[in-house]
């Protein structure tokens, strides 16, 4: 039997939205399920609910073979029954002990022999070594969520719950980590389920996706499935990125790449080794689209294609276009009256680099 | 100088702000995390000595703990003497008059400590009890010290509450601020002044170790 976890929660606050939660994911070693949405949509109080930190009114929560909550027969496992590593957003370190006090907080039951051996495998693990007396206070940011995870991992736990791990880093730090936070995630083979509002994040570390909003869950499914092809425009609103396609770099130099996607190359501003594997991101809004033939623009990315379909969004129209993958265009409705739009007409779609994202593709080695 | 006095006096006030330690905290942890509605019912009651004149909380305790009370007589059967006009009972009705003094400042120290840390403890399989030894009341030294200084010097200035349970009586129940007022009464004025000056000197070093100490831990720990 597939190990696997089971969620069907309803929680109510008073005076707010109740949260209700159902879903059911596999949890292979390694195995990353993002938990995305929009502040205050209820992704972390599902989060809480699975730690055991807040307790639904009613429903169900089973991972692997352990029930952890079953309002029917009136179980509610402690946080400290369920086995999880937990990283509280801000990382909730204990300023009382050192940093090698605090990846040891949990492990009290081991002999202090096998403590400190479990200790030290972990400060070398998370790259800590010299700091194991610093205080959390002395610590950057970066420092602070190794440290933090690595007391989260240090109990060798079955599910590893992540609360917006990379949002208490300034931006540039928060990219680089992003990386290192996915190759950790794969090497410890440890199921993690992460609560992010970021589409990048979401996309580099998720292989299972679940849109929340409004205390419900929308839609799961591996994220550039769930970016690109929303069930609804509930979904489609809040991932706001209406083409991601798979690519590969094939050149790079100077922070200019160009990646092949599909039967087309795009060119894309990022500085990605060439030969990586990545996620092309194009927002609908910032496709343009011309008839073909008319003058030199100084979007990088012109493409020829085809009009697949039409979709109408009431003041906007969503156009699918073929031009070696789908991508999609936002335009408005006299844009495709002036354009004589319609499936099978051949239209350019122009694109700056800039608004090409590009994101490491999270690789299941 | 009346040392017998002074002695009882040190001796019940280390004693209360001890057994305070003891009591205090489980009470204060209590009041800080329980979410039952009636907290503030508990919360009323362990304050009441603030505001309550010590003759009437003494009077209570003196009827609580006399022989006609229930527990009064199940104290004298059991021990063979009956509590009021004792040092036991004088220990008693001291914890009970400076239970606030406690209380309120370990509960305070206890509500500044982060939840979030509180939470990540237990996720980490630390039990309830073991997150408060090693988790709260380390994060929460400035305001264990603040009770259990408080309380010792209150119960080294009180007077009411000793008179109506206490008595009087040389070397077992009578302390420093009794002595002090019998010496005023019987116009021995120059022994009233020395006892006076005592008590004061020692309730304002006590004062001044909670202040220094607290400034002390507060630059240690400044990130909260």
């Amino acid at each position: 039997m597939a190990a696997e976890m089971i969620v069907d929660i309803a929680k109510t606050f008073p005076g707010r939205q109740p949260i209700t939660a159902s879903l059911k994911v596999a949890l292979d070693p390694s195995t990353v399920l993002i938990l995305f949405g929009p502040s205050g949509s209820g992704k972390t109080t599902i989060l809480r609910c699975l730690a055991g930190l807040e307790r639904p009114e009613r429903g169900v929560i089973r991972c692997v073979s352990h029930t952890w909550l079953d309002t029917g027969r009136g179980i509610c496992l402690p946080p400290q029954a369920r086995r999880i590593g937990y990283l509280p957003q801000e990382y909730a370190l204990f300023p009382t002990y050192s940093v090698s006090g605090n990846i040891g907080y949990g492990l009290s039951g081991l002999s202090s022999e096998e403590r400190r051996r479990r200790v030290a495998e972990v400060v070398t693990l998370f790259r800590l070594e010299g700091l194991e007396h610093a205080r959390p206070g002395e610590l950057s940011g970066g420092q602070q969520q190794r440290v933090a995870l690595a007391r989260a991992v240090a109990r060798r736990p079955q599910l590893l719950l992540l609360d917006e791990p990379l949002s208490a880093l300034d931006l540039p730090t928060r990219a680089t980590l992003r990386a290192e936070l996915r190759t950790m995630l794969r090497r410890l083979a440890i199921p993690a389920i992460v609560v992010t509002h970021d589409w990048e994040e979401a996309l580099t570390l998720g292989d299972q996706m679940a849109v929340v909003s409004n205390g419900c869950v929308r839609q799961v499914g591996p994220p550039q499935k769930v970016f690109s092809r929303p069930q609804n425009a509930e979904v489609a609103r809040i991932v706001g990125i209406e083409t991601v396609v798979q690519g590969r770099i094939i050149e790079s130099c100077h922070g200019l790449a160009t990646v092949d996607v599909g039967s087309a190359k795009l060119t894309a501003l990022a500085n990605d080794e060439s030969g990586s594997d990545v996620f092309v991101c194009i927002r609908a809004e910032d496709v343009t689209l011309e008839m073909e033939g008319m003058g030199v623009t100084s979007a990088r990315n012109r493409l020829a294609g085809q009009v697949r379909d039409v979709t109408s969004l009431g003041a906007v129209v969503r156009v699918g276009i073929d031009c070696g993958f789908l991508l999609s265009a936002m335009v408005t409705r006299s844009a495709l009256d002036e354009l004589h739009l319609a499936p099978g007409t051949p239209v350019v779609a122009a694109v700056k680099a800039g608004a090409v994202h590009v994101v490491p593709r999270r690789d299941h080695a | 100088m009346n040392w017998l006095a002074i002695g009882v006096t040190l001796k019940l006030a280390a004693l209360t702000s001890l057994i305070l330690v003891v009591v205090g905290l489980p009470i204060a942890y209590w009041l800080t995390f329980s979410r039952r509605r009636w907290k503030f019912l508990v919360e009323s009651v362990v304050a009441l000595p603030l505001v309550l004149p010590p003759t009437v909380l003494g009077f209570y305790i003196l009827v609580a703990i006399g022989p006609h009370s229930p527990f009064g007589r199940f104290y004298s059967d059991v021990v063979g003497h009956p509590l009021p006009f004792t040092f036991e009972g004088l220990l008693l009705a001291s914890i009970l008059y400076s239970l606030p003094f406690a209380v309120q400042p370990f509960a305070t120290a206890f509500d500044q400590v982060d939840r979030r840390l509180i939470e990540a403890s237990w996720t980490l399989g630390v039990s309830r009890l073991q997150t408060f030894v090693r988790l709260i009341i380390p994060l929460s030294t400035a305001g264990v010290v603040t009770g259990v200084v408080l309380s010792f010097a209150h119960t080294l200035g009180e007077f009411g509450v000793v008179l109506m349970v206490g008595g009087n009586i040389e070397g077992v129940t009578r302390t420093v601020s009794i002595d002090i007022y019998d010496e005023v009464q019987s116009l021995n004025y120059a022994a009233a002044a020395k006892t006076a000056l005592f008590l004061l000197m020692v309730s304002y070093a006590v004062l001044l170790l909670v202040y220094a100490m607290n400034r002390k831990v507060w630059t240690v720990w400044p990130q909260k």
